[in-house]
């Protein structure tokens, strides 16, 4: 047979490129081989069941557990649960039954937003709902002089503060415990009580913006919903779900095929109608599993957490106080000095990691055992 | 060997590859096929076929679809092995030399046996020039001016050079329809094969474009061996010299063209090259 | 009966209403959820650059250029960790950008079919490993590997260079850069891989067809033809690359400067916000810390448009229709 001149140096160079491609693959693999077994190594010592049960102890204390920190991520996910669910299926229902020339930009901006850093959307649900309202202010007293327009507030450690007022007329001023550096002239947002003895200030509201006055009257701001809450760390969360949800839901609605849908609408059922009880039905399944790494991938999420949740050492209440969360809880004992709490962290980590991989694992069990009943 | 007064090819070069068994008739048949079954897992696609190719002549492989006939095309150049659960038994034989012995790689093989594909495939990333060299280069022919010599050989051979030799660094996908396929032509014709498989090459052009396809097969005739697969019985007719008639993967009749569409022997034949079903 | 038949057929008509109602309001209701997204876009703009407003007028471009980063005397130039966001992904691109294609090819066109799906499934499942636990083996045990092993080794053979001189700690801009490394590594093989199997079977077996190697197939057939791609799914781990919070922060060293040496520690955008907005005692520190995550924001969302472009408009070169 013969013989093509260079064949050997080909061949030579395939088995070449083959090993190297195949020990980059080898490399990619061994961080998260190393990584598991770490976890287990180093934690699997602190797991046990005060870990799983109790609070974490104060500072320099041995023992204790992170129960809230696991609480609390449960916590979380329902809140972004009940934000990303509804927004992200609905939307993606849109994208794939109803359709228009606005899809491909709303896919675009859908992807766009995706790769935006979670610690920006931190730093947004922080300006939204995190921004510390006017404890010290609360049934203070205060004097209004119209002329100059100079609303004076003494609070409770009786420091006065000047506020400029806007509009006279109206009942509704500002008052915001950040309000001596805010430029002259912004509208601030206060009840007031006009009595007797002057003005007292019942509630402070916050600074300005209609956004501020909608939350405000929305969750009656007696108490103030500001401070890191669980309810900002799962709006943010909710919030990261959005995108992800509504791409994997168009996605699996995608492949549900037309027959289906004609064949309701055949016989006289509304296109809404075959829409919730046909296709959704029918793509259920595969929105659930969509919906399921959404949560798996927001559940690892530590940055957005830092200034919304905030992490507590004990219980969480009431869903305005501060929520402890594993990511969070792991975060803060890695980088403390104690070796006891280092352990816990890398305990924390494994169950965190084992949940996270749980859910992709069977994730990407049940979407295969589809695509082979597909044939 | 007849070559110095065709138009379409120019005086042949040294060969630094030998190729034993191009353009000479008389060396028997180029390809020998026994007994071949072809299986894709559990399923049979071809039932024990034997047939021996002429050298320098065209032969037409026709069927219905499923026959067959593209999976017999491709065990000629061990391309059916790119299917993972593919398996073969029987003998194929290229000028005596069995092209399924056990350390005869398929990569040497498809060096003499060459393919052309039903929808034209130039590297898009490639001007034309190169999309004609790039089997020469692979192969490890790096000299400017034997490249630009099969070049023009080449592309001289597939009828195209008239066309493209004022932009032979032009993208290759800024060819029409048809002068891609003659592209991919030259690209295959470049490595100099003995044989030259074509599977529906016209397909998927229009008639004009078909009709110089056709032309260029038979001149290539007088020095390659050709293959051609196609569901166009009367292009069949036209410009092959011997016919076979696959039917549900076995070889049903294999003879000259004219008595194939003429007179067949066997019936199932008969009834396909008329009409009556396929 | 002919009059039973009629109210029939009007009541028929009538019904036809309900339902077109519940129509237009699902629709319009999945609709407005939709353009969720863009809201979202919006809000983060807004809200960033209302908080960066503040130091944005106080500051103005002398911000991005100052090198000085000190809260308590109010002065804050983002340069340190714009240089350290920077490099950080520099290095995490020389590192991840070879192996990950090369994986990908391997995964797409060299493995032995058995263990294509398995090893791909492994390499997105280190997709979903949160930034914190990488963090966290990061600090406890690559930096004490890089810190006695592979540093002293690269300080030993490369220690000429200005870039490798200077103390060890083990945390720092190199650390950084290898364990951002490791987070988009994932990534980018993902979507190189879908990049590589969208490209036609066609074109691998003209190649074959010409007598190639597995090897010259992929590179004459595959890679050339999907070049755009994978220069979109480079620029997305780039985009992903600037984003990484955590596991930065906990092995850079959380130093604001600007150091010659890849072994000093260092700062990134995303780290400085992380470690100190919790903590920012003045408005002005925090409108600071604003402006710079709208710096981060602006730059990952510029990265990210290229990148979604590049993605969505590779279709590979185009065949021009026949003639």
């Amino acid at each position: 047979m013969t013989v093509v001149t260079n064949h050997k140096w080909r061949k030579a160079k395939n088995m070449f490129m083959q090993t190297l491609t195949f020990a980059c693959a080898i490399l990619v693999v061994l961080p998260l081989v190393l990584v598991f077994y770490h976890l287990v190594v180093s934690g699997i010592g602190a797991i046990n069941w005060n870990f799983f049960t109790q609070l974490p102890k104060p500072t320099g204390e041995l023992g204790g557990g992170m129960a809230n920190a696991i609480v609390g991520t449960f916590i979380l996910l329902g809140i972004a649960a009940c934000i990303g669910v509804p927004v992200g299926v609905l939307g993606g229902i849109y994208l794939a039954e109803f359709g228009s020339k606005l899809n491909w930009w709303v896919r675009f901006a859908a992807d766009v937003v995706n790769g935006v850093p979670s610690i920006t959307w931190g730093m947004v649900v922080y300006a939204l709902l995190v921004v510390p309202l006017p404890e010290p202010y609360r049934g203070t007293t205060g004097a209004f002089d119209p002329q100059s327009g100079v609303l004076t507030v003494t609070d409770r450690s009786g420091e006065s503060h000047d506020f400029t007022v806007n509009d006279t007329t109206r009942l509704h001023l500002g008052g915001d415990g950040q309000l001596n550096s805010l430029p002259k002239g912004t509208d601030v947002i206060v009840k007031f009580h006009r009595g007797a003895g002057g003005v007292s200030v019942a509630d402070s509201i916050g600074s300005a913006g209609w956004w501020r006055v909608f939350m405000a009257y929305i969750l009656h701001l007696h108490n103030t919903v500001s401070g890191f809450s669980a309810l900002a760390g799962g709006l943010v969360l909710g919030l990261m779900m959005i995108p992800l949800v509504m791409r994997t839901t168009e996605e699996v609605l995608h492949l549900v095929p037309t027959g289906y849908r004609e064949a309701a609408l055949a016989l006289g059922i509304s296109k809404s109608r075959m829409i919730v009880q046909i296709v959704v039905r029918t793509a259920l399944k595969g929105i659930v599993t969509g919906v399921l790494l959404a949560l798996a991938r927001v559940a690892g999420e530590t940055a957005p957490l830092l200034f919304t949740a905030f992490g507590n050492q004990g219980w969480m209440y009431k869903v305005t106080d501060p929520v402890a969360a594993l990511p969070l809880q792991i975060f803060s004992y890695a980088i403390s000095p104690y070796d006891d709490w280092h352990r816990q962290a890398w305990a924390g980590a494994l169950v965190l990691l084992t949940m996270v991989l749980v859910i992709n694992i069977s994730v990407r069990v049940m979407t295969r055992d589809r695509y082979q009943a597909k044939g | 060997m007849t070559q110095g007064d065709s138009p379409t090819t120019s005086a042949a070069p040294a060969e630094n590859i030998s190729t034993p068994g191009r353009g000479n008739p008389s060396r028997g048949p180029a390809l020998t096929v026994k007994n071949l079954s072809v299986f894709f897992g559990t399923h049979q696609v071809l039932k024990e076929v034997s047939i021996d190719i002429k050298a320098c002549s065209v032969t037409a492989i026709i069927g219905p679809s499923g026959c067959g006939k593209s999976t017999f095309l491709r065990s000629l150049n061990r391309m059916h092995e790119l299917v993972p659960e593919a398996r073969m038994t029987g003998e194929i034989r290229l000028f005596g030399d069995d092209i399924y012995e056990r350390n005869i790689e398929p990569v040497i093989v498809r060096r003499r046996v060459g393919m052309v594909f039903q929808k034209s495939n130039p590297f898009p990333t490639m001007s034309i020039e190169d999309n004609v060299t790039v089997g020469l280069r692979l192969n490890g022919i790096r000299d400017r001016a034997t490249l630009a010599e099969r070049t023009e050989q080449s592309l001289r051979s597939s009828a195209l050079w008239e066309e493209v030799k004022d932009r032979l660094h032009k993208p290759a996908i800024s060819l029409s329809g048809g002068q891609q396929q003659r592209l991919c032509i030259a690209r295959a014709l470049a490595v100099r094969p003995e044989v030259l498989l074509m599977d529906e090459p016209a397909s998927a052009l229009d008639p004009i474009a078909t009709a110089r396809i056709e032309d260029l097969i038979l001149e290539l005739k007088k020095e390659f061996t050709i293959v051609i697969v196609t569901h166009n019985m009367q292009q069949a007719a036209r410009i092959s010299d011997d016919t076979a008639f696959f039917y549900l993967g076995e070889l049903v009749e294999y003879n000259a063209t004219k008595k194939i569409f003429t007179s067949p022997s066997q019936k199932r034949t008969e009834d396909y090259v008329t009409g009556r079903f396929g | 009966m002919a009059e039973k038949e009629k109210k029939s057929g009007e009541s028929g008509l009538k019904t036809l209403g309900g339902p077109q109602y519940a129509d237009r309001l699902f629709k319009w209701l999945t609709l407005v959820m939709a353009l969720s997204v863009f809201v979202l876009i919006g809000l983060i703009g807004w809200e960033l650059t209302n908080g960066a407003s503040p130091a944005m007028r106080q500051f103005g471009w002398r911000f991005l250029t100052g090198s000085d980063w000190n809260p308590v005397d109010e002065k804050f130039g983002a340069l340190p960790f714009i240089f350290g966001t920077i490099v950080t992904s520099i290095i995490a691109l020389i590192i991840a950008v070879p192996i990950s294609i090369a994986t990908a090819v391997y995964l797409t066109e060299l493995a032995p079919r058995w263990l294509r799906q398995p090893l791909t499934m492994f390499i997105e499942l280190l997709a979903a490993v949160p930034s914190v636990i990488l963090g966290l083996w990061g600090i406890f045990v690559m930096i004490p590997w890089l810190r006695d092993h592979l540093y002293p080794a690269i300080q030993k053979v490369f220690g000429f260079l200005p870039l490798f001189q200077g103390p060890i700690y083990g945390y720092g801009i190199l650390t950084g850069g290898i364990i951002i490394a490791i987070m988009i590594i994932p990534i980018i093989t993902s979507v190189s891989r879908e990049i590589l199997r969208s490209v036609p079977g066609l074109q691998r077996e003209a190649a074959y067809a010409l007598g190639a190697t597995r090897w010259e197939v992929t590179r004459i057939a595959v890679l050339s033809y999907a070049k755009k791609g994978l220069f979109g799914a480079v620029i997305l781990g780039l985009g992903r690359a600037l984003g990484e919070t955590m596991a930065v922060t906990m092995v850079i060293g959380n130093a604001p400067q600007i150091a010659k040496s890849l072994f000093a520690p260092g700062y990134t955008l995303a780290s400085v916000v992380a470690n100190e907005f919790s903590e920012a005692t003045s408005d002005i520190y925090v409108s600071a810390l604003f402006e710079l995550g709208l710096v981060l924001l602006g730059v990952t969302v510029l990265v990210n448009i290229i990148a979604q472009i590049l993605l969505k408009t590779f279709a590979g070169p185009g065949v021009k229709p026949q003639h």
